[in-house]
């Protein structure tokens, strides 16, 4: 096979999102905070998010180390959850979740914005969990906003 | 090999097959080895004409399958060159064994302040079962540091082990580096310290001869399915003295010699390990796997792993960015080669080469103290095994600088 279904895998703005990650780095005044791994790639995930009054997110930074796929992911994660309440980014981790894995052809854009170009990982299942890191990340932050493994 | 390497294929029906639309190369064979026809279709015999339990049968079809599922106990004794096949016991894999080593024997042995001698290079079965012995006794585990060929360093040995040390066990050859490690001499190093030599051979009982006697060794543990068994076989082989003083783990049926309302007695070494229905079946493949093995013999089977380090190592080198891990010595590589292209997560590289066909691992490599000590969280890992041949080297080197193109 030609390694053009890849395409469907690495697309250009997955690419860019991996090189150059936004929201990198770390929030000194973040009100939650949390480490995930991934024990069967041995990736790890810091996540800290930082709140408004309102209980909004007000900012998010991620760091650690990851293939493509979840340095992407965690990127566009940050992009997309940024001046939401935690009740929304339930609603967005559900539907990224079912979007990855369930192959239904719902469209998720409107919810989950530019991170919708990742659904071509659903056809490659043993990058599932890759893909997901950073949204149960930053599920588990708010939720319980502990010190977690996965 | 006796046998030329393109009829030894068609033994593996596994093989003939594409995969994303390219031939299968498989190069996962540290992970778990395919299995030949025969060894297929010894199960297929063993379940349509023999099947029933070992041991309690007075019928032919139990005396059958008694006499198979004992019968594999002599092929290890003459693959491994045990003094007897007293000393074989069936476990479900290398795990098992180790964990029944530490439980089974070290925790009645040590004592607070006792040391267990490890390697940075053991895989987490060679780790965690000892860990767990030391909060139970209150000994200790103290790690060997490895020199640049990946191997545990001698000199550095004879610093850690000592009055204190209790036990020694090592893997003779490292599932990540492919390294292997001086087992003899370090044998004698905890003999000299009355400790015990426990070794992991599951990365090297599959790959190259190994006799237990020669090594002067107490343990030895392997599994069945990286060697053409089936999957759920192991073996732990200990000295006979050892074992009668190890405890068995599984109590219960057919372990036991009389059962009192209070109390029982078991049954000698090796039948008191080997409570409840054991594999039957998956045994009596494990031994038509070791019969194959050693119709073609371990030597041949080393030299030919060794043929295909030394050719496709220095071309693996030149591609661009790649990183070796261990040594830059093809010798130095039992059929084993972690890497990873520079600036590409593994699993990227991984998922790269399957589209290309070819099947390697990426991830830690259930070594995460050895990925420590090489500074990365995950390597890839190509395992070669007697089945792979010179195109399948080449198309991993192919596959790889397709890899480095994609992600340019």
């Amino acid at each position: 096979m030609s390694l053009s279904s890849l395409d469907n895998l690495y697309r250009q703005m997955i690419l860019e999102h991996a090189n150059q990650p936004h929201h990198h780095g770390n929030l000194p005044t973040a009100d939650k905070q949390i480490e995930l791994r991934n024990p069967t790639c041995g990736d790890v995930l810091e996540l800290a998010v930082k709140l408004d009054d309102s209980g909004k997110i007000a900012d998010v930074a991620f760091s650690g180390t990851g293939c493509t796929i979840s340095q992407a992911s965690a990127s566009m994660m940050t992009d997309e959850v940024i001046g939401k309440t935690p009740a929304q980014v339930a609603e967005m981790v559900e539907a990224f979740s079912e979007m990855i894995t369930a192959k239904t052809d719902k469209d998720y854009e409107k919810l989950l914005g530019d991170a919708v170009v990742l659904e071509g990982v659903a056809q490659f299942p043993a990058r599932i969990k890759c893909a997901t890191l950073a949204w149960k990340a930053i599920y588990q932050a708010l939720q319980e906003g502990g010190h977690e493994h996965e | 090999m006796v046998k030329k390497i393109s009829e030894l294929r068609a033994d593996f029906p596994i093989l003939d097959q594409t995969v994303n639309g390219e031939p299968l190369v498989y190069l996962d064979n540290a992970a778990s080895s395919q299995k030949p026809k025969q060894v297929i279709q010894k199960l297929v015999d063993y379940y349509e004409h023999d099947n029933a339990n070992v041991h309690r049968g007075v019928h032919t079809l139990s005396q059958r399958a008694t006499q198979a599922y004992e019968a594999t106990r002599d092929k290890v004794k003459r693959l491994i060159n045990a003094p007897s096949e007293r000393e074989v016991v069936y476990t479900k894999g290398t795990t098992e064994a180790i964990n029944w080593i530490a439980r089974g024997y070290a925790q009645k042995i040590l004592k607070p302040g006792d040391e267990i001698v490890l390697s940075y290079a053991e895989h987490h079965s060679n780790i965690v079962p000892w860990q767990q012995v030391c909060e139970q006794t209150g000994a200790k585990l103290v790690y060997l540091d490895l020199n640049k060929r990946g191997q545990v360093e001698l000199a550095d040995a004879k610093q850690k082990i000592g009055q204190k040390t209790k036990l020694v066990s090592l893997a003779q050859v490292s599932n990540v580096l492919g390294a292997l490690n001086p087992i003899k001499e370090i044998a004698e190093l905890a003999h000299a310290n009355q400790a015990i030599m426990v070794v992991d051979g599951a990365q090297s009982v599959p790959h190259m001869p190994v006799d237990v006697q020669a090594l002067d060794i107490d343990f030895l543990a392997f599994s069945g399915h990286k060697m053409l068994g089936p999957t759920g076989t192991g073996i732990l082989w200990g000295k006979r003295e050892l074992l009668e003083l190890m405890s068995p783990l599984d109590f219960g049926g057919e372990m036991i010699d009389f059962v009192e309302l209070d109390h029982s007695t078991f049954k000698e070494v090796p039948w008191k390990f080997e409570g409840g229905t054991q594999n039957i079946a998956g045994v009596i493949g494990l031994g038509e796997a070791i019969d194959y093995l050693l119709s073609i013999g371990l030597d041949q089977i080393q030299a030919h792993e060794q043929a295909l380090m030394a050719d496709v190592l220095p071309k693996l080198q030149q591609i661009e960015g790649f990183e070796l891990y261990g040594s830059p010595d093809p010798k130095d590589h039992l059929g084993i080669i972690s890497f990873n292209l520079a600036g590409l997560h593994p699993h990227d590289t991984a998922t790269v080469l399957d589209m290309e066909g070819v099947a390697v691992r990426a991830g830690h490599h259930c070594a995460q103290p050895m990925m420590r000590k090489l500074g990365v969280p995950a390597t890839a890992r190509a395992s070669f095994y007697l089945y792979n041949t010179q195109e399948d080297a080449d198309k991993l080197v192919d596959a790889l600088q397709k890899t480095r193109e994609f992600f340019k």
